[in-house]
């Protein structure tokens, strides 16, 4: 039991898992195991199972999710190779952020409610398509519960990298750009973790859809949220 | 590597500062992504500098999320309790999202297209 509270331990265990689950997603060629989905369901039941809490598991997790920072930051370099076909339709792509952001928080928000959710539920649940930090901020300040956020913020990812493709195929979107873009909107860095799977492209484009998602939810969700009624 | 590694956290830090400093609410690594795509374009930093460590995390960004993923573990009670009204809220505006943002792209662009080509006949005739 010792072994298992070891943070080297943990830290391998997730590597093992993750490549594991990798593996069986390229053998078997089903899109639906999800690595990522299945790494962090395979662990949670792992631990519980074996009695180790949260808190243990984040003495080993906390050095993987340290490169999340400057994984972020090399998102950088696609988006300079893009460079050219971004200021070519600033216009355009401003327009669908807008749009994206302003619906993504109405959305959310009035489904959660009808459907009877808490009041600090539908809060967690506004900032829900932006990256972890800049959703949890939000949901802080508008009176949501921080850590429901982020779980929230993680699933909504794993679900859009997971479906977005057949949904923007559903929606008749047929660019390249604004399949990309919307993915990206949607469903932040996860979303464009699998944009990058498929091509470059997709994933500039979803690495900008994530940025100004991002920077346009952080100035205007209170707004939304306010005209809206529920803040 | 260990040069690539160095100017990745360097960008990282001056985003870091910046966030100390301004106390804007945009995480560093954001503000440290756009500053690299400037100093990229402003030719400040070659590209070749940063592009073996910038692929090698850009490609494997779904591995860094799952210590995350696994702090739902943390919520499971509060998500029992209202899953209902989570789950459905999450994919109903995932696709909103998705469709509203793939759909005002393509006609803005579509619109913006068609004026700047006014002047060739064959081309984009139709959007308007």
């Amino acid at each position: 039991m010792e072994l298992l509270t070891n943070k080297y331990f943990l830290i391998a265990l997730t590597f093992c898992v993750y490549v594991g689950t990798q593996l069986l997603q390229r053998r078997t060629g089903i899109k639906l195991l999800n690595p990522i989905l299945l790494s962090i369901a395979i662990l949670i039941c792992v631990l519980m199972g074996a009695g180790i809490d949260y808190e243990t598991y984040s003495e080993g997790g906390e050095y993987i999710d340290f490169w999340l920072k400057p994984a972020v930051v090399a998102l950088g370099v696609p988006l300079y190779r893009q460079l050219e076909a971004i200021k070519k339709q600033m216009l355009p792509l401003l327009a669908a952020e807008l749009a994206g952001c302003v619906a993504g928080v109405v959305s959310v928000v009035i489904v959660a409610d009808l459907l009877g959710a808490s009041r600090e539920v539908v809060m967690s649940l506004a900032p829900k398509a932006v990256t972890t930090p800049i959703a949890m901020e939000i949901s802080a300040a508008t009176g949501g519960i921080p850590s429901l956020t982020a779980a929230v913020v993680v699933c909504t990812g794993i679900f859009g990298g997971m479906a977005g493709f057949s949904m923007v195929r559903l929606s008749r979107v047929r660019s390249q750009i604004a399949t990309g873009l919307s993915i990206g909107t949607a469903s932040h860095a996860v979303g464009t973790a699998a944009a990058m799977e498929r091509s470059e492209r997709y994933g500039a484009f979803s690495s900008l859809g994530l940025t100004l998602n991002g920077l346009l939810t952080a100035l205007l969700a209170p707004f939304i949220l306010s005209l809206i009624g529920y803040y | 590597m260990i040069l690539q590694c160095g100017i990745l956290f360097a960008f990282l830090a001056v985003g870091e500062l910046i966030v100390a400093v301004t106390g804007v609410p945009v995480p560093s690594s954001i503000i440290g992504m756009l500053l690299l795509t400037a100093s990229l374009k402003a030719r400040i930093i070659n590209i070749h500098r940063v592009d073996r460590i910038a692929d090698f995390l850009v490609r494997n960004l779904g591995f860094f999320f799952v210590p995350a993923g696994v702090g739902l573990m943390k919520c499971l009670d509060i998500i029992k309790g209202d899953w209902l009204p989570i789950v459905a809220a999450t994919v109903v505006s995932t696709f909103i999202i998705i469709a509203v943002t793939g759909w005002v792209h393509q006609y803005t662009r579509r619109i913006t297209s068609a004026s700047s080509n006014k002047s060739s006949k064959h081309n984009n005739g139709t959007a308007d």
